[in-house]
């Protein structure tokens, strides 16, 4: 899933491709020198323990980061991502811990699965919504995403009047008592999250490489006026990248609130911008049409690390965020450049070619 | 008015320049002599230099090596500001105006007229404005925003640009591409007006016409080469098609002779009503048959384009109804449109026709990709070698499927356009201009794909403001104007005049863009 694997094409000059090349796979460069670094300066970091805690906190990140990338790529922006964890989050505790009240002196409750349906119906809801407001109302995805994070923030504190759901561990009477396994539990030794983060980020891959729904994502992002007029249904790809994007966030929602056993009505604030950093450190180009799953999932990998070993090694909270920032702007400096090369190695090909 | 006895003296001379972009020479050693008060006309085909050496002059590149030199002294412009302080203006091809601004501000954009260097003069940029528009004869308000205004008054307010900075030399570079013949004429008495002021004009076109209409001195290149330099006395299109492409024949397409089948295709009553409570298109009905190749002539705003949208699904606001087959259309999205066999090649290839960060690969096959899917999984062996064969087919010139489409040369982005087209197995093709902006061998080869497919039993509408082209393509004519069918005419029957006529009917030459208040409903 590295984002190195495209294949170069002959008649380029051979420094050109090899160039080219290291450029392509500068992402995956980074991760390498990052775990070597740390390796070697942190104590512990290689150890088995440290590596699955590591990734745990990456999954959440990268989750948020693969749904970003879709939304990119077709050329808007999700910014409502961090308050759809954090409702998500809400509503599962509010599910495992009182079910629902249809107000008749009884009540509805659910077991694990169906909770998680539940949830993930709602994720998915808050990103049609988002669709909704880009498409048939025209609204600015920034401006409409920015709103939905200010709602879905809203009616997450007011679930609770702002306090926690604690002591999500379910009861067995209901089914519900396997929430706290998803954060938790164990599947060959590899935690569930992780398999999770697997199954989504292939499924991601697949669509966008091997799919008619994901060339017509880049498509849209890339010219929305001509993939309209080839006979793309630019409102349908919509729509979907949006709602990908609430399924990735209510996904991060329930794994955070089953991890913790508790839900808290501000969990996720400011993940959205973790999510687009790691985006934009794996390749995506911020004007749409340009990007890889495959990148952003290294791209997450990077921050979190980075962040993980900087911590292990004792670097203040503060410098870490100076060096998140240097990172994310030296990334895209060297995508311009890549860039760059590319269109001149085309140009080169197709001069040979005498027009 | 031409009068070649007449000395013209020269006001600026290249010797010996060359101009190398990594892996290409664009120029390579040309010697060029640019005359006062007289048109220099330069030709050439796409990519043989032309515009790199008008980028030259105009201080947007610097020579290689060679030089420049402005009334006897050795110049160098570093940039546009510096060539334009020397008296040096250029009109791009693609306007560079900003559409949200108004005519006196795009003017005097970043040379703005002020009081103690902070306050805009308004009232003196206004007033310059309209002295300007007096001397070219238009009566465009310098008020009204640039993005309302018809493409050929925006190539006036471009003009006006240059003579605002004093220009000596105006570089206009293909400024009838997107014209109507009523604006071709009013700019043509603009140019008219300009040499007489002394004024050093180049004019760049692919319309040979009217090339040897307007010129005074002719430049031909090819391959970076300058292959003719003369004036324009006793030049004809034989001479000017054999300097450019080194042989002696224009070829245009043969007529493939066959029979039409059935009727394909019907429109009826098409309406669609425009932004200002008018209509683009009024009452418009027409059948094609397959086989048959349909010419819509008419000026720019005639409501051709906007006809094509409305039968492709791009628009949804219009009345009437639209047969395919004899089946009523259904679908109002440009998806069903191309389901039920209609396929658009745009007008304006690089914002509508492709996405120019995508592949070839992935523009060719962009609206066909159900045809090679099953279930959900793109088969990406067969797109392959669907695509490897419509490059064969289209003769398409590509280094690599997999580069940027936009490191193609117009003419091959065209032919990847029309491969995407084709790739949906349309029955009826719609195309808009298809010949603009694409050299003259690419043309004729897409033309001879025309006839091609017509024979094959396509239906083609294609729509042009270029006379020769729809009389010598089309097997009927159809002629719009001011949204109405204005004439139509057989393969027997249309003659230049009576197309040029038709065109004109109702049509009022240079009116203002907003006639019709804004808020009127309609």
């Amino acid at each position: 899933m590295s984002d190195s694997t495209i294949p170069t094409s002959a008649g380029q000059a051979a420094s050109g491709s090899a160039l080219l090349l290291l450029l392509k796979a500068r992402t995956f460069i980074a991760l390498i020198l990052v775990l070597l670094f740390f390796s070697v300066f942190a104590p512990n970091f290689l150890s088995a323990a440290n590596l699955v805690i590591m990734s745990k906190h990456v999954a959440l990140n990268a989750f948020l980061a693969i749904g970003m990338t879709f939304v990119i790529v077709s050329g808007g922006i999700d910014l409502s991502v961090g308050s759809i964890v954090g409702l998500c989050g809400m509503v599962a505790g509010w599910l495992v811990l009182h079910g629902i009240n249809p107000g008749f002196g009884w009540s509805i409750q659910f077991n694990t699965f169906e909770i998680c349906l539940i949830v993930v119906t709602v994720g998915v809801a808050i990103g049609a919504l988002n669709g909704f407001l880009i498409t048939k109302l025209n609204v600015a995805p920034f401006i409409a995403t920015l709103g939905t994070l200010y709602i879905a923030r809203g009616a997450a504190m007011l679930s609770s009047d702002g306090r926690t759901f604690p002591n999500l561990g379910g009861n067995p009477e209901y089914g519900s008592d396997t929430f706290r396994w998803i954060g938790t539990g164990n599947i060959l030794g590899i935690p569930v999250s992780i398999w999770m983060l697997v199954i989504v980020g292939v499924a991601a891959a697949y669509i966008a490489r091997r799919t008619p729904l994901g060339r017509y994502i880049y498509a849209v992002g890339g010219n929305e006026k001509a993939a309209g007029l080839s006979g793309v249904r630019v409102t349908r790809i919509k729509f979907f990248v949006y709602m990908f994007s609430g399924f990735c966030a209510a996904l991060v929602g329930i794994i955070i609130a089953s991890q913790l056993v508790a839900a808290h009505p501000a969990t996720g604030d400011t993940f959205e911008l973790n999510a687009i950093a790691a985006a934009v450190l794996g390749g995506t180009s911020m004007s749409g049409g340009r990007g890889r799953i495959g990148g952003t999932i290294i791209g997450a990998f990077v921050i979190g690390v980075l962040s993980d070993g900087l911590v292990m090694m004792g670097v203040s909270a503060f410098w870490q965020t100076v060096i998140k920032g240097i990172v994310i702007i030296a990334a895209v400096v060297i995508d311009q450049a890549q860039q760059r090369v590319e269109a001149r190695a085309a140009l080169q090909a197709q001069a040979v070619l005498g027009k | 008015m031409r009068q070649p006895e007449k000395i013209h003296p020269i006001g600026l001379s290249i010797r010996g320049g060359s101009k190398v972009y990594p892996g290409t020479v664009a120029l390579k050693d040309v010697d060029f002599d640019l005359h006062m008060g007289a048109v220099n006309v330069l030709v050439g085909e796409n990519g043989a230099g032309k515009s790199t050496m008008m980028k030259v002059i105009a201080g947007v590149e610097q020579l290689t090596s060679g030089k420049l030199i402005l009334d006897g002294q050795e110049v160098q412009f570093r940039s546009t500001e510096d060539a334009a302080r020397h008296g040096i203006g250029i009109v791009f091809q693609e306007l560079n105006l900003f559409p949200n601004m108004t005519v006196a501000e795009n003017i005097f954009i970043s040379r703005e007229k002020t009081r103690l260097g902070i306050d805009i003069d308004m009232a003196a940029q206004r007033d310059m404005t309209r002295a300007l528009m007096k001397r070219l004869e238009h009566d465009i308000d310098p008020d009204i925003l640039v993005g309302d205004l018809k493409v050929g008054q925006q190539q006036i307010v471009e003009i006006a640009k240059s003579l605002a900075q004093d220009a000596r030399i105006l570089i206009l570079d293909e400024p009838t591409s997107a014209l109507s013949a009523a604006e071709v004429e009013i700019l043509f008495r603009v140019i008219d007006d300009l040499r007489g002021s002394g004024v050093g004009i180049v004019y760049i076109s692919h319309r040979l016409e009217e090339l040897i209409r307007v010129g005074d001195y002719i430049t031909v290149l090819r391959d970076g080469v300058i292959t003719g330099a003369q004036s324009m006395e006793g030049v004809d299109i034989p001479w000017i098609v054999r300097h450019m492409i080194g042989q002696a024949s224009k070829d245009f397409a043969k007529e493939i002779h066959h029979e039409y089948g059935p009727e394909i295709f019907r429109a009826e009553q098409i309406t669609a009503p425009n932004r200002h409570g008018g209509f683009d298109v009024q009452d418009v009905s027409f059948s094609l048959r397959a086989g048959e190749i349909l010419g819509i002539y008419g000026l720019m705003g005639a409501g051709r384009s906007e006809l094509l949208e409305c039968i492709i699904g791009d628009r949804r606001d219009y009345r009437g109804d639209l047969f395919v087959n004899g089946q009523r259309l259904t679908s109002r999205t440009v998806a069903g449109r191309i389901a039920k066999g209609i396929a658009l090649i745009p007008e304006d290839r690089k914002s509508d026709g492709l996405i120019q960060i995508l592949s070839i690969r992935e523009n060719m096959t962009l609206s066909s990709l159900k045809t090679l899917t099953r279930g959900v999984h793109l088969s990406l062996k067969r797109e392959a070698e669907t695509v490897r064969d419509f490059i064969h087919r289209m003769t398409v010139k590509v280094a690599s499927p997999e580069y940027e489409v936009s490191s193609l040369s117009g003419g091959n982005q065209q032919k990847v356009v029309i491969s995407k087209a084709l790739m949906t197995q349309p029955k009826i093709l719609l195309m808009d201009e298809p010949s603009r902006g694409i050299d003259i061998g690419a043309k004729a080869e897409v033309f001879r794909v025309m006839r091609k497919l017509a024979a094959e039993g396509l239906g083609i509408i294609f729509v042009t403001s270029d006379l020769e082209e729809v009389m010598s393509l089309s097997d009927r004519i159809i002629v719009m104007s001011n949204g109405r069918i204005s004439g139509e005419f057989t393969h027997g029957t249309a003659t230049e005049t009576a197309l040029v006529e038709a065109s004109a009917k109702g049509h009022v030459p240079d009116a203002p863009a907003d006639p019709e208040p804004k808020d009127a409903t309609g």
